[in-house]
């Protein structure tokens, strides 16, 4: 019996002491290491709102232990070229530069919007304009893109012209980008487009943050439902970073701050994913001559 | 009208209108450089903005980035307020074939087209616009044009890309301009309102001697004026001087007034001495005879107590009228000696009782004590004469005084008595003979006296005050032969 107690005693006592050297041991395996996580943002959101990136980086930094740096740059391509370089970690790009260069990344997460990975391309117009029904009725007009690697803002406008037989490159009398799709949507408000092509789910966005400005515009058709620009890794991204990361995005929804920064984001959450959600993407790459 | 108006009202006016004048050219001249210093700024800041603009805009257009260009012409837009800066109303960039390659206000300058189809004033702009040389820049600003239109060439390595054309409102400066006039109006009222109550006060301060002046000068001719205030000439200024002058004016004419009195006053004592000699005379030749005429019948005529009464009444008739013509007439006395101390104190002896009578005072300063060199006769005689007239005028208990004196050669004899005032129309009159004739005298007292100094050519003055009546006899010492 005496026993018995003495040796719970020095049991509890063993349990102790071990479980000190586990959280120390735990503590020198995981330090906060000197380099930081490097995610590289478009414009395939709201990406000028800087608070936000602020709040979403402590976020991030809390639940990976670790700094993390966002790089934004002014078109999808220099992203997408530091990604290449290896110059970022992560990177929420669109569709179709995944697309293109989809043997050199992995995909990481998916954003539900609205139930669901998918999203919109719109075609819109001043709000002024009554006449046009489709994106025929601005042919010898001026047309607003937003970036020549955006799948909405670019990708689905010029298949929609091919598609309709139309010389896709003659057809507006001029068409210009603006490298963001608020742009597309300022550019349109204020006349100085005919049209553009803007990624709906940054309309809706828009809709709700600044209604002034979307009132500007007319949607006048929304295309067929596409992978929502997706996150992604560089190739050769650490596997446990790329799980934690993964797990970091995905269980967004599941604590208060996750959800508020959801809330801003105006999405539901982060999914696995799929590489077959780009296939819709893939067509039109491949419909397109040269393109 | 206005020249009429008196310079109590004049001169403040003036000086009034005179600041206002310069209150308002101050202003004016102000505004009017503020005005063109306000445009100068916005052809300076605007011509800089542009210069800026358009080297930011080369690269844009270089590389066909249409928003870029967009976002570059719109930046100054950004700032809210059009109050901080002056601020373009519309920016419009041109290509190389004066088409719009973009601009701030898209809707009404669209891309890629002609501005000047839509646009009259634009087009008015091109044709200016083609007379210089395109690389340079222009800032125009027309009459006939609503804006001001400052164009900048926008080039690469001397390669015209396009042009710059920046449209200022004319209301851009205006506006501060306005605000500046409103101040600067504002600035001149608080000015007027400050100097003007000045302006009035130094313009009737300047006026008030000339008024005064022209007041007193109107009333010469009908009387005399009251000699002006002197504060309000002080100074030796023009305007101190004249009021000097006319002080001098009025005392002078003051004199003349007096001496021209005098002198009627004079002559009438002449008149009348040059008649009583002459009645005199007349009189005083039969009067020897009728006298002689008596005495002889005294002595040699009949003896009958009648006639001798009768006689001995006509003989005393006679004498009065001697007396009393006598008395008129100065005669040269033949006892002439110099007047002495004794002259004068006899003359007190002889006077005493009457103010003895009255217990009148008689206050008595001899100042002879060598012997004067003027008959003494006729000096006791216009003692007698002045101390007895001023006991008589003099109420019981009053006093008089008496200064007999020789000084720088001339004898003065001086009486004041506490007698009532001698009212001016007496005084007038006072020296002729009856003039003032008293219950106790036959009113020839004076008149003798100023014989007597008219004889031994000296002078008599007398003034009456209140309780104060003084007589000055003032007699030349004759040099002793």
């Amino acid at each position: 019996m005496r026993t018995a107690v003495s040796l719970a005693r020095h049991l509890v006592c063993s349990l102790g002491v071990l479980f000190l050297l586990i959280a120390d041991a735990a503590a020198v395996e995981h330090p906060t290491p000197q380099t930081p996580v490097r995610i590289g943002v478009t414009a395939v959101f709201l990406d000028h709102q800087t608070a936000f990136l602020d709040d979403w980086r402590e976020y991030l930094e809390t639940r990976l232990q670790r700094r993390v740096v966002f790089k934004q740059r002014s078109t999808y391509r220099e992203i997408m070229e530091m990604l290449l370089e290896e110059e970022l970690d992560f990177a929420w790009i669109c569709g179709y530069p995944f697309v293109l260069f989809r043997q050199r990344l992995r995909l990481l997460a998916v954003p539900i919007y609205q139930g669901e990975p998918l999203y919109q391309s719109y075609l819109i117009v001043p709000e002024t304009d009554t006449d046009t029904g489709s994106i025929l009725g601005l042919r010898d007009k001026v047309f607003a893109y937003s970036d020549p690697d955006s799948n909405s803002g670019y990708l689905v406008p010029q298949f929609q012209l091919h598609a309709l037989g139309e010389d896709r490159n003659n057809f507006f009398r001029r068409s210009f980008f603006t490298w963001a799709h608020q742009k597309v949507v300022e550019a349109v408000a204020r006349g100085l487009a005919n049209g553009g092509a803007v990624d709906g789910y940054v309309w809706d966005t828009l809709a709700k943050v600044n209604p002034e400005l979307t009132s500007r515009t007319r949607v006048v058709m929304k295309s067929k439902k596409f992978g929502f620009p997706p996150f992604v890794a560089r190739h050769g991204v650490d596997n446990s970073e790329f799980r934690k990361m993964k797990a970091v995005l995905t269980g967004m929804p599941n604590d208060t701050t996750g959800r508020a920064l959801l809330q801003r984001l105006n999405l539901d959450g982060f999914g696995q994913g799929n590489e077959q959600l780009f296939d819709g993407i893939a067509e039109l790459v491949e419909a397109i001559p040269g393109g | 009208m206005l020249s009429d108006l008196s310079l109590r009202y004049k001169v403040p006016l003036r000086i009034s209108l005179l600041i206002l004048i310069v209150a308002l050219a101050v202003t004016v001249s102000l505004l009017a450089r503020s005005y063109l210093m306000f445009k100068q700024d916005l052809f300076i800041s605007s011509e800089n903005m542009g210069r800026i603009v358009a080297r930011t805009l080369t690269t844009a257009l270089l590389h066909d980035d249409v928003w870029k260009a967009y976002e570059i012409i719109n930046a100054p837009f950004s700032v809210d307020s059009k109050e901080a800066a002056l601020q373009a109303d519309t920016v419009i960039v041109l290509d190389k074939s004066e088409r719009v390659y973009v601009s701030t206000a898209p809707r009404q300058y669209p891309m890629l087209s002609d501005p000047a189809l839509k646009d009259d004033e634009i087009a008015i702009l091109k044709q200016k616009l083609s007379q210089h040389d395109p690389t340079s820049r222009v800032t125009i600003e027309m009459p006939g044009l609503g804006n001001i239109y400052v164009v900048t060439p926008i080039d690469s390595d001397g390669v015209l890309l396009g042009r710059l054309v920046m449209l200022y409102s004319h209301e851009i400066y205006i506006d501060r301009f306005l605000a500046f006039v409103r101040q600067a109006a504002m600035t001149a009222v608080l000015i007027i309102v400050l100097l003007l109550p000045f302006g009035v006060y130094w313009g009737q301060r300047l006026s008030a001697p000339l008024v005064e002046l022209s007041k007193s000068m109107g009333q010469v001719g009908s009387s005399i004026p009251q000699t002006p205030d002197s504060r309000i000439f002080k100074g030796g200024d023009e305007i101190g001087q004249l009021g000097a002058q006319f002080a001098r004016m009025i005392e002078q004419l003051r004199d003349k007034e007096a001496l021209e009195k005098q002198m009627v006053v004079s002559d009438r004592l002449a008149a009348i001495g040059r008649f009583t000699a002459g009645i005199a005379h007349e009189i005083n030749n039969p009067l020897g005879g009728l006298l002689n005429a008596t005495n002889t019948l005294q002595r040699h005529g009949a003896q009958d107590p009648l006639t001798c009464k009768t006689v001995s009444l006509l003989e005393r008739g006679l004498l009065q009228i001697k007396a009393t013509v006598a008395a008129l007439l100065v005669e040269a006395k033949p006892e002439v000696h110099p007047v002495t101390h004794q002259d004068i104190e006899d003359t007190r002896t002889l006077v005493m009782p009457a103010a003895q009578k009255k217990s009148a005072r008689l206050d008595w300063v001899n100042g002879i004590h060598q012997p004067a060199n003027v008959p003494s006769t006729y000096v006791r005689q216009i003692l007698i004469n002045l101390l007895l007239n001023s006991i008589d005028a003099v109420p019981n208990h009053g006093r008089i005084s008496c200064e007999v004196s020789t000084t720088d050669g001339v004898l003065r004899i001086a009486t004041y008595n506490e007698g009532e005032q001698i009212n001016n129309h007496d005084l007038e009159h006072l020296f002729e003979p009856f003039a003032s004739g008293t219950e106790s005298g036959r009113g020839l007292g004076l008149w003798v006296t100023y014989q007597i100094v008219n004889t031994l050519n000296g002078s008599i003055e007398v003034s009456s005050a209140e309780d104060d009546t003084q007589f000055v006899v003032t007699l030349p010492l004759q040099q002793a032969a």
